[in-house]
């Protein structure tokens, strides 16, 4: 049963891109990005997850954050699949300039090339660079 | 406003929610739920003790659909619908549970 809150927009699903460039400590866009993330899907949204420059930090296997006093948060990259998000992108020329492979990360992504992630943001309605 | 177990202060935010995950005993939910009148049986204690494991492993407090779909996935499609969660929480299986886990409030829930 709709909610009646739930009735005005019911149906309509809109593409969501959300491009993640920065190093997951220090400032405060990646955890920011990942609850917009959560909170965009939890409405029920077409939703994929772009990672590139420092970006690709984010979903680094082996963070230990204790010697920064911040919270790991990147666990939380696993529960995305509960939330139905599995379109997961990761910019190889950045892996490639940081010695990573799609092996060092704790997801299963996609990992493309600056070209094909160029026309996959040219199918959106809304992209969201954090 | 602080909580009282076993003779201790526990600080919590606004809205009820435990401030420090760290802090959490058992008896904090049994103080929590004593507080609302709602009584705690080993079907409630299964929830709250799957929220904990989930926090654990993914640092985050699920959105309600996505704990009746994990919570379907490890104990059975009889405990894991709106229904059988909702009447063992009635103020919502996300806010409630959660709130007696000690965890924050889920994020996306308004």
């Amino acid at each position: 049963m709709a909610e009646p809150w739930e009735e005005e927009n019911e149906g309509k699903v809109k593409k969501f891109m959300f491009i993640n460039r920065k190093a997951p400590y220090g400032t405060i866009y990646a955890l920011e990005s990942l609850e917009v993330v959560l909170i965009t899907a939890a409405f029920d949204q077409d939703v994929s997850l772009v990672f590139t420059d420092d970006g690709v930090f984010q979903i680094k296997k082996g963070q230990t954050t204790a010697g920064i006093g911040m919270k790991n948060f990147s666990p939380t990259y696993r529960a995305l699949e509960g939330y139905d998000i599995e379109k997961l992108y990761v910019d190889k020329e950045s892996l490639d300039a940081r010695g990573l492979t799609a092996e060092d990360l704790i997801v299963d992504v996609e990992v493309m090339s600056r070209a094909q992630l160029a026309d996959l943001m040219n199918e959106q309605d809304v992209v969201m660079s954090f | 406003m602080p909580i009282e177990v076993n003779g201790k202060s526990f600080e919590t935010d606004e809205e009820g929610y435990l401030a420090n995950l760290n802090d959490w005993v058992p008896e904090v939910a049994t103080v929590m739920a004593k507080l609302e009148n709602q009584p705690l049986t080993d079907a409630h204690w299964e929830v709250i003790n799957f929220l904990r494991e989930y926090y654990e492993e993914y640092q985050i407090a699920p959105a309600v659909r996505v704990l009746t779909k994990a919570i379907g996935k490890k104990l059975g499609p009889d405990k894991g619908n709106s229904k059988y969660l909702y009447e063992l929480f009635p103020y919502g299986p996300g806010k409630q549970a959660c709130k007696y886990a000690g965890l924050p409030k889920p994020t996306g829930c308004v």
